[in-house]
């Protein structure tokens, strides 16, 4: 379905309503294939509904999406094999042991083999000496890397990552940035967004602003230090 | 064109294979999560035999009269601790947005209403096989009828159908609390109304003919509803 040519996503003229509000207003937004793409912007700026609708949990009310050659919403579950989302929250049972929720969602997902496969990813997040504990044990850092885990768990080709450093402190965030950093390198496509310019501009290989529900600025890395990408937010969201 | 038969055969299959495991690792989820939290079951339990003991002292009932109530305080019973159950089991997919992780599988999403469904069934059924016997002995009426426990698997299957979906509405908003009885109560009624009357019959030993019509409407229901829920899950747990 996918082709080396085209984008692997792909959105025009996206519009999303709750009720009387428009969050989208005609968003466009295209990724390459193995891009970082990080998507800053205020808060109420629709980022978060964007990602929303690009995982299939939302409907777009009007323009068209496509993952991977597939169009949303009506081949929402051949895109949901594709992608790996990561939100602030982090999806997880915390009365099973991380053991338990990767096999649980290796269940879902039809993973073959998933001893092996729960094994490589708990060794990928660094996790495997805690598999058999509680995850409602767990510091709020060890339960994102385990959410990172669970979205992996699938080999997707797409990750979305949705505020993935909310709530975390110093430590844990240089230790996920690290995380995310393997994840992205094992070429996939991700894209992430964020309130923190200077992770953004650690990891990402293209900064896309959101402003009021349309992408209003494009750039890319090789360009920026924390700095420029500071200006460049400031002047994308019109702010003085 | 057999060999696109064969293969089309192995394809639906499969498929079957990939819904029925979706549901059986839905399923094991909820319970091995309530046998280490033991949130759901404890205050199911602890408010069904509240129910029964306050009704048991409230009603001060002889002999006769105790037999005619006993299907409604039954129900009664069963319908208030089911709700509780309902918005426990589907506020534990909200709050840590483990319904999110649900939805981005890539499975029917009918599967996880059936997963729920059947989770919240076993809870439900659990509650109904540890109240019969505490009801029996303080009421002193003998519940252990065949008849009437058809009735009960029934019209638990059918509250169950129901409040499942309902309550996967209610759990996306601020007052899911109040609003899943607020829905459920008034869609579930010919269920409960079907339910008393069919146990209310058993228990009296009135004649079959008499209540087959009861168990005629709690079955049409059961399908029905199940049906609805299997065709628009979809539509309400997306937003």
């Amino acid at each position: 379905m996918s082709s080396s040519l085209s984008p692997i996503i792909s959105v025009h003229n996206l519009v999303k309503r709750f009720g009387l509000k428009t969050i989208l207003r005609g968003l466009n937004f295209e990724v390459e294939k193995g891009e970082f793409v990080a998507l800053l912007g205020p808060n109420g700026a629709g980022k978060t509904t964007f990602l929303r609708i690009l995982a299939s949990l939302s409907r777009p009310a009007a323009g068209r999406v496509t993952v991977s050659g597939f169009s949303l919403p009506s081949q929402a579950a051949a895109v949901r094999r594709l992608i790996g989302v990561v939100s602030h929250l982090p999806l997880l049972y915390g009365d099973l042991t991380a053991e338990e929720n990767l096999r649980f969602y290796a269940r879902m997902y039809s993973i073959p083999n998933p001893d092996a496969r729960i094994n490589d990813v708990l060794d990928v997040v660094g996790l495997t000496a805690r598999r058999r504990d509680l995850v409602r044990t767990y510091s709020r850092g060890m339960q994102q890397r385990l959410a990172i885990g669970r979205a992996v768990l699938h080999d997707p080709e797409i990750m979305l990552f949705d505020e993935p450093f909310t709530g975390l402190d110093q430590d844990a965030c240089a230790m996920l940035g690290d995380v995310l950093r393997e994840v992205a390198a094992r070429s996939r496509t991700v894209v992430m967004t964020s309130h923190d310019l200077s992770r953004a501009a650690d990891l990402a290989s293209r900064f896309d602003v959101i402003s009021r529900g349309i992408i209003t600025a494009s750039a890319h890395s090789q360009d920026m230090d924390t700095d420029l990408l500071l200006s460049f937010y400031r002047d994308a969201i019109g702010a003085k | 064109m057999s060999t696109a038969a064969g293969k089309s055969q192995i394809s639906i299959r499969r498929s079957f294979s990939e819904y029925a495991r979706a549901v059986w690792a839905i399923l094991w989820k909820d319970l091995a999560a309530e046998l280490r939290g033991r949130e759901m079951l404890s205050a199911m339990l602890v408010f069904a035999l509240l129910v029964i003991l306050i009704f048991n002292f409230a009603l001060e009932l002889d002999a006769k009269t105790r037999t005619s109530v006993t299907s409604g305080v039954l129900w009664v019973t069963f319908a208030f601790a089911g709700t509780l159950g309902l918005n426990r089991s589907m506020a534990m997919e909200k709050d840590r947005g483990c319904l999110d992780g649900l939805l981005l599988t890539p499975v029917d999403r009918s599967a996880i209403y059936f997963g729920k469904a059947l989770s919240n069934l076993a809870f439900m059924l659990i509650v109904e096989v540890i109240v019969l016997p505490v009801y029996s002995i303080l009421y002193n009426t003998n519940l252990f009828n065949p008849g009437l426990i058809m009735v009960i698997l029934l019209g638990s299957i059918g509250y169950v159908g129901v409040g499942t979906l309902l309550a996967s509405m209610a759990v996306q908003t601020r007052t899911r609390d109040i609003l899943l009885p607020i829905l459920l109560f008034p869609v579930v009624l010919p269920v409960l109304i079907a339910a008393v009357k069919a146990s209310s019959g058993f228990l009296q030993s009135i004649p079959m003919s008499e209540i087959w019509p009861w168990l005629n409407i709690l079955i049409v229901y059961d399908i029905i509803f199940i049906a609805v829920a299997f065709m628009v899950f979809d539509f309400i747990v997306e937003e």
